[in-house]
């Protein structure tokens, strides 16, 4: 037996005092900081160690990080939502997070939605969009079921443009809304005449400049950009100042060669500059192109969506298709605009957890020091919540790069399994929304991922593997 | 021969990283040329002109290329190091946040800190071993398994897959075990030697090892296998598994077998390959019948002093030595003391002592009977000669094990010391890592309280007892012992000596 003629290296599952023990004896002991996994579930703790290192979810896991790396998401056009994303030439509103009835929506999303009504002239006022949303008229379906993602509410409506990003690897397409800016806005339930008036502008106006540049430039490569903003102070969740810079610099020589008017192109312009964010929904359908990428894989623990509704956290396998994991969505710690406080927050809502689940946001905070003054945290914090991250995924997209980690990858694809065995959550940069509809964001911080959805996964996972 | 271009699209590194990488590729035997750049149109005109870009490439500026120029093995050797330094984690140590790393939370976590790690020592509650054991087998890691209260179903999962990949469980319930010369769990400080053990009895381990050690003898390895590995049920898979690991290891000359007697087919299968070691084996399964282990050709000890000796004499080939002796005019008891009462903190040692007693003298009672003894109706109360083991659940629920805490052995001693009936009290005194700092230290004063107090009252109260430990030994050994001497205990090398020490003077008084 190759142990009598190894060293002795021990790491120690319990009690700290028989570490001591074994170095005082001169041997050599790794002490681990055990708590009960899966939350003290001991039958899933069982299941989990039958997948711990198995062959099956291992090769799984290999194939879905790779087609994950393979993607490249490329900024191809912008449509209305019902040309572009498919089963939306209907009466349906898309929204964020798993499905929810129109009963339980938090309120931002119920304001959202009445809002998207109104735009649509599907009636003429809140109280008959909100009749009709309550009988049932309209569908209700996640962006994700259409291969969508959108901030906050995530709101989207037929008539509403959307940006149509393309995997250069697969030709998949995903989707997502256009940034709105801050403020009263709809995807924090903001539903007003100056809200419905910038959608229109959005729609009419916005569109078409964007339409025209995009033809003009043939497409936009996004992960060279989302590389290039990380080493700028980005994290491509909560901060998109040089990203959207960037994106920026990018548009306009096209814009100006587009047979868009200038008129127009200066309002356009105008507009961009004015949002630092404007490129998270960018950001988002470019983490969700990679992440499709890595869909329906069997037996595949990795994570392919972290998406909340103001009411419940859900999150998605590779192995398991389009089935949600669930548990109540966490209140996000943070900092609150002036008059404001948790009391007031909603829940943690948005897609933009997608980021994450792609090595972004959170898992990149490394780059982006300046996000955990949101926690009154440090840039050291900042890299340490980085590195944590490391011991939940798969591996290291060497595509996107952090200065301050000696240019390692960002730790990216969440073991779903990983999470459950050491209970270390996925960290997650996120917005605060006002819990009432139509007050909009009242501030930002950090939050994580509930453990019951990774341990629901495991559970789901093991059941479809039979011990082998 | 090979000229291969390598494109990775959208994977931007700085001028300098890629000249880093360039000079590792360049590095890598076969390769006569070899270059990383980002795709530009003039980068490529400069691998063209350098010979090292053929045809067209389809790659923009964004894309990171690879060209290798050598030989086919070289050229997929310089890829793969291309690969494994664009996706390396970051370096562990280098001063400042980056070193912040967090403590491992788990065994697979570990394993990235310590890539090395070879066993897992697991004593978490006995709800979450088995998860965490299987984790760590899968890992490919041995296993001794402290903790208790497995289900007999997940240990037998647990060592079918251990044997079929080449792995140890020690455990579960598995209290020591020393591995390449570290003692893990409760284990003793033993010098290195020829002798190796697999045993089924924690405390049996160390009285062995520890008598080895005081004979002048050494261990090469002792493997635990928990008390449930000989039952017919699991079949004895770590016994059998430890005896061919042991018979294979060229720093083995002897082997020792010890359990209480195992399921009598796991008894003949455990013996038939013990015969086939190719090494010398002594058999101790405690109260067995040694005709059959002689009929295999193996060395039967009836003791674990016994074992301990013949082990020693067989691998110094010298005949074997009793290991020192108890004092040998004990003092006889008043008339009406006529009762051996025995405290015992392990196990093993209270189920041999019960044996011997038994042999010796009628009216033996346990809480944990075997050979002629009777149950003891109530566990707090003795009746007649007593023997208790207070390390049993009936004991330990809701408390530390006596061989860490000792206060309920210290109530059990001044209770017997009353009982005008009790003529002997019989104990244990465990040493090593995992017991406590100073039990000697601890039971004495109540000793001496428990003579002074029979003397009083016209008694004369014999104490008796034995130390397991060896000179190494965080406590020592030879502290200890001198610290019970002078509390007025008589002391005995072994348990089997003190057994039968406290036999005699009960005998005396019947007499």
């Amino acid at each position: 037996m190759r142990l009598f003629t190894e060293k002795l290296q021990v790491l120690n599952v319990g009690l700290g005092a028989f570490a001591d023990a074994i170095e005082a004896a001169g041997g050599a002991a790794t002490r681990i900081d055990w708590t009960p996994p899966a939350g003290g579930d001991r039958s899933l703790g069982l299941a989990l160690a039958r997948l711990v290192n198995d062959a099956r979810v291992e090769a799984a896991n290999r194939t879905a990080f790779a087609a994950y790396l393979a993607a490249q998401p490329v900024a191809q056009g912008i449509a209305p939502a019902r040309e572009a994303v498919p089963g939306m030439d209907r009466r349906i509103i898309l929204h964020a997070g798993p499905p929810i009835d129109w009963a339980e929506m938090c309120g931002p999303m119920q304001g959202a939605i009445i809002g998207a009504i109104l735009f649509e002239g599907w009636a003429s006022d809140p109280e008959g969009a909100r009749r009709l949303a309550a009988q049932d008229a309209i569908a209700f379906a996640p962006c994700h079921h259409h291969g969508a993602v959108g901030p906050m509410a995530g709101v989207i409506s037929p008539s509403m443009p959307v940006w149509i990003v393309r995997d250069a690897a697969t030709g998949r397409e995903c989707f997502s809304n256009l940034n709105e800016g801050l403020g009263k806005v709809l995807r924090f339930g903001a539903n007003g005449a100056e809200v419905i008036t910038r959608l229109r502008w959005m729609a009419g106006t916005l569109r078409p400049v964007l339409e025209a540049t995009l033809q003009e430039a043939g497409g936009i490569e996004l992960k060279p950009l989302m590389a290039q903003a990380l080493h700028m102070g980005d994290e491509v969740h909560n901060r998109n100042a040089a990203a959207t810079s960037l994106l920026l610099r990018r548009l306009l020589p096209p814009m100006l060669a587009s047979r868009a008017g200038r008129g127009e192109i200066a309002e356009a312009v105008g507009f961009i500059a004015g949002n630092d964010h404007f490129f998270l929904n960018l950001s988002m359908a470019a983490s969700k192109t990679m992440l499709d990428a890595a869909r329906d894989v069997p037996a595949s623990s990795m994570v392919t969506a972290m998406a909340r509704n103001g009411v419940t956290f859900g999150i998605q396998l590779s192995a398991t298709g389009n089935r949600w994991f669930t548990a109540p969505s966490p209140i996000v710690d943070g900092l609150f605009f002036p008059g404001y406080s948790t009391a007031d927050a909603a829940p943690d809502l948005g897609d933009s957890a997608i980021t994450e689940t792609a090595g972004l946001g959170g898992f990149a905070m490394a780059a982006a020091p300046a996000i955990v003054n949101f926690v009154g945290g440090t840039p050291d914090d900042a890299i340490a919540n980085t590195a944590a991250m490391g011991h939940i995924t798969l591996g290291r997209n060497g595509g996107f790069t952090l200065p301050a980690m000696q240019f390692a990858g960002t730790p990216a694809g969440i073991d779903a399994r990983k999470v459950v065995d050491t209970g270390l959550l996925p960290i997650i940069n996120t917005g605060i929304a006002h819990r009432e509809a139509g007050i909009g964001q009242i501030g930002a911080g950090i939050t994580r991922a509930p453990l019951d959805c990774f341990t629901q996964a495991v559970a789901a996972l093991a059941a479809a593997l039979p011990d082998g | 021969m090979a000229r291969v271009a390598k494109v990775t699209r959208n994977f931007y590194r700085d001028s300098v990283a890629l000249m880093q990488l360039s000079a590792r590729l360049v590095a890598v035997q076969g390769v006569r040329q070899a270059s990383a750049v980002m795709a530009s149109p003039s980068n490529l005109a400069l691998l063209r002109e350098a010979g090292l870009l053929g045809d067209e490439v389809a790659a923009s500026p964004n894309d990171l290329l690879i060209a290798v120029d050598g030989t086919d093995a070289a050229v997929e050797a310089a890829l793969a190091e291309a690969e494994r330094a664009l996706n390396q984690a970051p370096p562990a140590a280098g001063g400042g946040a980056a070193a912040r790393e967090i403590a491992p939370r788990s065994l697979e976590m570990a394993l990235e800190a310590a890539p090395a790690a070879n066993l897992a020592l697991i004593s978490t509650p006995g709800d979450y071993a088995a998860a965490e054991a299987m984790k760590a087998l899968r890992l490919g890691l041995h296993v001794m398994m402290f903790s208790d209260n497995v289900p007999g179903t997940e240990e037998i999962a647990l060592k079918r897959y251990a044997a079929a990949h080449d792995l140890l469980v020690m455990g579960p319930d598995c209290g020591t075990a020393i591995v390449g010369g570290v003692p893990l769990g409760f284990a003793n400080v033993v010098r290195p030697g020829p002798i190796g053990l697999v045993a089924a009895s924690g405390t049996g381990l160390q009285q062995v090892t520890c008598l080895i050690d005081r004979l002048g003898g050494g261990i090469s390895q002792a493997i635990g296998t928990g008390g449930h590995d000989l039952s017919r049920e699991v079949g004895g898979t770590t016994m059998l598994q430890g005896l061919a690991a042991l018979a294979a290891d060229a720093a083995t000359r002897v082997i020792v077998l010890i359990s209480k007697p195992p399921a009598p087919e796991v008894a003949a299968r455990v013996l038939d390959r013990a015969r086939a070691a190719g090494k010398p084996v002594v058999v101790n399964f405690i109260g067995a019948d040694p005709a059959t282990i002689a009929a295999h050709g193996l060395i039967p000890a009836r003791t674990l002093e016994d074992a301990a000796a013949l082990a020693v004499a067989a691998a110094s080939g010298t005949p074997s030595e009793p290991v020192g002796t108890a004092p040998p005019d004990p003092p006889r008891p008043a008339p009406g003391q006529r009762y051996v009462r025995a405290l015992y903190s392990g196990g093993t040692f209270c189920y041999e002592a019960t044996l011997l007693l038994a042999e010796a003298l009628a009216d033996v009672h346990s809480n944990t009977p075997v050979g002629g003894a009777r149950a003891l109706p109530d566990p707090w109360r003795s009746r007649g000669h007593t023997l208790v083991d207070l390390g049993d659940d009936v004991f330990t629920r809701g408390r530390p094990h006596p061989m860490i805490d000792p206060r309920l052995r210290l109530e059990r001693l001044a209770q017997e010391a009353r009982d005008p009936a009790t003529a002997a009290i019989l104990l244990d005194i465990v040493l090593g890592y995992g017991a406590h700092a100073d039990p000697a230290g601890v039971i004495a004063p109540a000793i001496e309280a428990a003579i002074a107090e029979a003397a009083q009252a016209g008694r004369r109260l014999a104490v008796v007892g034995f130390v397991c430990g060896t000179a190494a030994d965080p406590q020592n050994l030879m502290r200890q012992e001198e610290r019970l001497r002078a509390a007025g205990v008589l002391l005995a090398p072994s348990n089997a000596q003190a057994a039968r020490l406290a036999a005699r003077i009960a005998a005396t008084a019947e007499s």
